[in-house]
């Protein structure tokens, strides 16, 4: 079980300040998940012709002292892409020319441990094993800034605690999602969608919904399409919190038995599994507040 | 006369939920007011005296729970399960409530002006709800006694395996649950329900709400009558 | 064509099918009459590797025992040491689990406080309430908070000694309880808020919470509510055992509570019974690989339950890491329960035709949800609860509690224990390869345990 966050910044002036706006929120659920952390942030877009990728180095043997540097020299040597890293212990952000694939194909053989979280023109995805205030700190997390952001903090309930289990799971590109509750069919979900060539990474079964998403995208289906189609094939309760490069999505199973509040001014969207997180949130007394109604999709835009 | 005041944001809710358990000789009559609830849990559970609480915005999760006697407050919204299982007493939300609101309550009124969530009234045990706004799906689950009125539109599965509870609503109800049926109206359920809008202080006219009550054909296991099980 | 088979072929006449043998054909012929599953009480009656595939390694030349009665066994036992200010402390790891007034006659609640209060041990109340009579009778009672939550108040809530959130029991893991109408009568029908006579059917899930990160915050309401006073219990059917547990220690669990699918109920499907679950062996050694993996034994207390019949039952529970035990259908069976006859008025009378009545006979009935039980146990019936009077009941219940805290001690003393709570795996070996894999325990003879490499 778990808690979701999510923070959308309308008013420009804000957005400096997402992170430092975001870590009492992430921490205020560190008791409905006390094991992991994660979030994925939303930046002005690279040009059409970059991308970044977020690469975690936490299960290799260096770890936290991983040699990103040899890397980013390995990779421009090979592909000759330009790249560049932003490094905070075993993490990277590595920002470069060119298409995603080739590079990503080019860290999985250069370092097979190494566990890529995102790639996209405005996603960045950080997430760890250890409370979140523990988490928000490894990557300071109060010194982000960007337009939106997804966040989870996680109890984990059938798979193991480790970080690649750790929520937000990505598809594709800019596309990444959060998940409290529990599905009751992931595994008919897994062996339906890995014949249609998505593979999988590990067995929580929060990825089976991500993958199922990225599924339906692939196919041509726009999300709420896709989440329509979700509600018949996905089995179980759910909030379901997803981030797009222009959007926050948000939505929850006919039970709603797992909860959500919303947070609303001109100048801020704010999601939280429980109100206590978005208690600090300014102005938040003359917020408008309500319950999203199960499913119903959610859509606000950046 | 006087409010006694309790900080959650310097205190937390242990001292102030200990302090309100205390004798009820002393606490019958006294007024106090919980500032910055900020949706904390656990606001004033387990109350069992005739004590005045107001609570200053925001409750979590059970705010109320299981009251007794006591007259609760909550400015604002209120989280999960509101007055879950109170006995007696009254607790009065001014905003709107979250799922689960009065569970299984035995007795007492629980108030809600603006929409309750889904399942608010489940497994209701004799007390009495009003919701001045809408209600969720699944309302009325499994309600066994006591009565609720909904001033605005209920959701799906309203009043599914219905025992002897009544329900009263007065705008759309988008689907019944199994075993639930709409009545007529009878002088009993208008006298009741002037009764009970009276008392959350909503103005609404009896006559144009819907009796939904249990056709009670659930109540026996039979093969025959391809019953949900 | 001859009529007249040859003597050789006479046995192929008469030849039984192992899967549409006569139980399975008396399955179909039932569901084609009826057109609804069969519901019944008792636990799972299909055999399953159990306690009885475990022995005990005594004393030997590198081991040595204590004498009996003269060196010191304990069986003190405290649960509910991590939060609470008031844990729970009993004489014996031997506890009553929780069986409802409803399923119960109020004579049978009376006499398991009696006994439980005589032995120094709990007993727990069920889903129906708390009665009077338990709870002047029991000097130890925990109450249960359960998705029905019928009966369920602040009032109780106080005047309990624990409380036990119960999440669904080891006979039907993710079912909710019933109770046939013939056994709601006016004092049960009050007690559960219900029309008399009408067939009820408990939910399933709890109504203001599921899931364990609201199971935390509702475990607090429980403290809140008790001013931190007493332990919050958080029972379990045996699934997910090692998840579970897991859960339940984060959500703030004082004690945890495993039902295995050998436990007990008064009424339910036969195909819940027999066919959800996991034994309650495999259940222990889970339960307790959970407690580890978190550190968290000593702090959290597991209680076992699900089949527990004998001392030696106990023991090895005990050995394999449980800190007590819950015993349901053992205690029935102790006040009368199968017996052939029962003792009123200082009379000892016959029940031989109340079962034949029922279409069963002593040894095989399992007909509680008739309400019509020979022996007064499982019964709402005014003259038939009279079958059973409650000094009498406790005097037999406590009669079994002392044989198996005897039983249990005996085989501590021949393992070199002066305290039960010594006893550990190490105590044991299997005498089947399931039950080496489900007890993690080795192989008689052998140092292989299945599924473990070395």
């Amino acid at each position: 079980m778990c808690g979701i966050v999510g923070l959308l910044l309308k008013k420009p002036s804000l957005r400096p300040r997402l992170g430092e706006l975001m870590v009492p929120m992430l921490i205020g659920m560190t008791e409905r998940g006390p094991d992991s952390a994660g979030l994925a942030v939303f930046t002005p877009p690279l040009p059409a012709g970059q991308r970044k990728i977020s690469v975690y180095s936490g299960l290799t043997e260096d770890g936290a002292n991983y040699a990103w540097s040899g890397l980013v020299e390995a990779l421009n040597a090979e592909l000759k892409v330009q790249a560049r890293a932003s490094i905070k212990g075993n993490h990277a952000v590595l920002t470069f020319e060119g298409e995603a694939d080739p590079v990503k194909a080019f860290i999985k053989a250069h370092g097979p441990k190494l566990h890529l979280l995102s790639a996209g023109r405005g996603i960045e995805l950080y997430k760890d094993i250890g409370t979140p205030a523990e988490v928000a700190e490894r990557y300071q997390f109060s010194q982000l800034s960007g337009s939106h952001l997804v966040g989870h903090t996680r109890m984990a309930t059938e798979s193991a605690v480790t970080p690649d289990r750790a929520h937000p799971f990505t598809a594709g590109e800019d596309f990444c999602l959060v998940h409290n509750g529990s599905l009751s069919n992931p595994n008919g979900v897994r062996r339906m969608l890995e014949p249609r060539g998505i593979r999988f990474e590990t067995d929580n079964d929060t990825e089976a919904a991500c993958r199922f998403l990225e599924w339906r995208l692939r196919e041509g289906d726009d999300l709420h399409t896709a989440l329509q189609k979700g509600f018949e094939a996905l089995d179980g309760f759910y909030t379901f919190l997803m981030g797009t490069p222009t959007e926050l999505a948000l939505i929850r199973d006919p039970f709603a038995c797992k909860p959500a509040v919303v947070a609303e001014t001109d100048d801020y969207v704010a999601i939280a599994s429980e109100f206590r997180s978005l208690a600090h949130l300014p102005d938040v007394k003359h917020a408008k507040v309500f319950e999203p109604a199960p499913e119903e999709m959610y859509v606000w835009k950046a | 006369m006087e409010s006694l005041k309790f900080d959650l944001s310097t205190g937390g809710v242990r001292p102030l939920n200990q302090y309100l358990h205390g004798p009820a000789s002393e606490l019958n009559g006294q007024r106090i007011t919980v500032l910055n609830p900020d949706g904390a849990h656990n606001i004033a559970v387990g109350l069992n005296a005739a004590v005045k609480v107001t609570i200053d915005g925001h409750a979590g999760y059970y705010a109320a729970g299981m009251n007794k006697l006591a007259d609760v407050t909550i400015e604002g919204s209120a989280g999960t399960g509101v007055a879950e299982n109170m006995m007696s007493g009254k607790v009065h939300v001014k905003g709107f409530a979250s799922n689960s609101a009065g569970a299984s309550a035995h007795g007492g009124l629980l108030v809600i002006e603006g929409d309750a969530g889904l399942r608010c009234g489940i497994s209701l045990k004799g007390g009495d709800i009003v919701v001045g706004g809408s209600v969720g799906s699944f309302s009325g689950f499994m309600a066994q006694a006591g009565r609720m009125v909904i001033c605005g539109n209920a959701g799906d599965a309203l009043g599914d395996s219905l025992y002897e509870a009544v329900i009263y609503v007065k705008g759309e109800i988008k689907s019944l649950g199994a075993d639930a049926q709409i009545e007529p109206l009878g002088d009993a359920d208008t006298t009741a329900l002037a009764g009970l809008l009276a008392a959350a202080g909503l103005d609404h006219n009896p006559r144009d709400f819907k009796r939904v009550a249990s056709a009670r054909t659930l109540y026996h296991w039979n093969a025959d009558a391809d019953q949900e099980y | 064509m001859s009529t007249e088979h040859p003597v050789t072929f006479k046995r192929l006449q008469r030849e039984e099918s192992a899967s549409f043998d006569r139980g399975t054909l008396d399955y179909i012929h039932r569901a084609s009459n009826t057109g609804l599953y069969e519901i019944r009480g008792l636990g799972a009656k299909r055999k399953l590797p159990h306690f009885d595939d475990l022995a005990f390694l005594g004393a030997s030349l590198s081991r040595y025992p204590l004498e009996g009665y003269r060196e010191k066994c304990s069986t003190k036992t405290v649960l509910g040491t991590r939060f609470a200010k008031k844990p729970i402390v009993l004489d014996t790891p031997i506890t009553v689990a929780g069986m409802s007034f409803g399923a119960l006659s109020a004579n049978v609640k009376e006499a398991l406080g009696k006994a439980a209060t005589a032995m120094g041990t709990s007993t727990t109340t069920g889903d129906g309430g708390m009665t009077q009579e338990e709870r002047l009778s029991s000097k130890t009672l925990v109450y249960q908070c359960l998705p029905s939550r019928y009966g369920f108040n602040p009032d109780d809530v106080r005047r309990a000694d624990a409380i036990e959130v119960v999440l669904g029991q080891g006979a039907k893991p993710g079912g909710g309880g019933m109770l046939l109408g013939q056994k709601v009568n006016p004092r049960v029908a009050k007690m559960r808020t219900l029309p008399e006579g009408v067939d009820q059917r408990s939910a399933s899930r709890h109504p203001d919470w599921t899931g364990p990160d609201d199971l935390a915050i509702k475990i607090q309401e429980l403290r809140e509510l008790t001013d931190w006073e007493k332990p919050i219990y958080v029972k379990v059917g045996a699934t997910r055992v090692f998840n579970d547990v897991k859960l339940a220690v984060h959500a703030g669990a004082d004690v945890v509570v495993v039902d295995g699918m050998q436990g007990g109920t008064a009424a339910t499907q036969t195909c819940f019974i027999e066919h959800v679950g996991i034994p309650t062996l495999a259940a222990v050694r889970q339960a307790v690989a959970a407690l580890e993996d978190l550190d968290m034994r000593g702090k959290v207390q597991l209680i076992v339950s699900g089949g527990i019949r004998t001392g030696a039952d106990v023991a090895k529970a005990l050995a394999l890491g449980a800190d007590a035990v819950a015993i349901g259908q053992g205690v029935l069976m102790a006040l009368g329960c199968n017996r052939d006859t029962y003792q009123q008025g200082g009379q000892i009378h016959s029940a031989e035709a109340d079962y034949a009545a029922l279409g069963t006979a002593p040894g095989f009935c399992h007909h509680c949800h008739t309400g019509k039980c020979p022996v007064g146990v499982t019964t709402q019936d005014a003259v038939l609860e009279k079958r059973l009077e409650p000094d009498w009941g406790a005097k037999h219940l406590k009669n079994y509690l002392k044989t198996l805290n005897m039983e249990l001690t005996t085989l501590a003393r021949a393992c070199g224990k002066q305290n039960v709570h010594h006893l550990e795996p190490e105590d044991l070996v299997a005498l089947t390869v399931e039950a080496a894999a489900m007890a993690q325990v080795p192989l008689a003879g052998t140092n292989w345990i299945p599924g473990r490499a070395g």
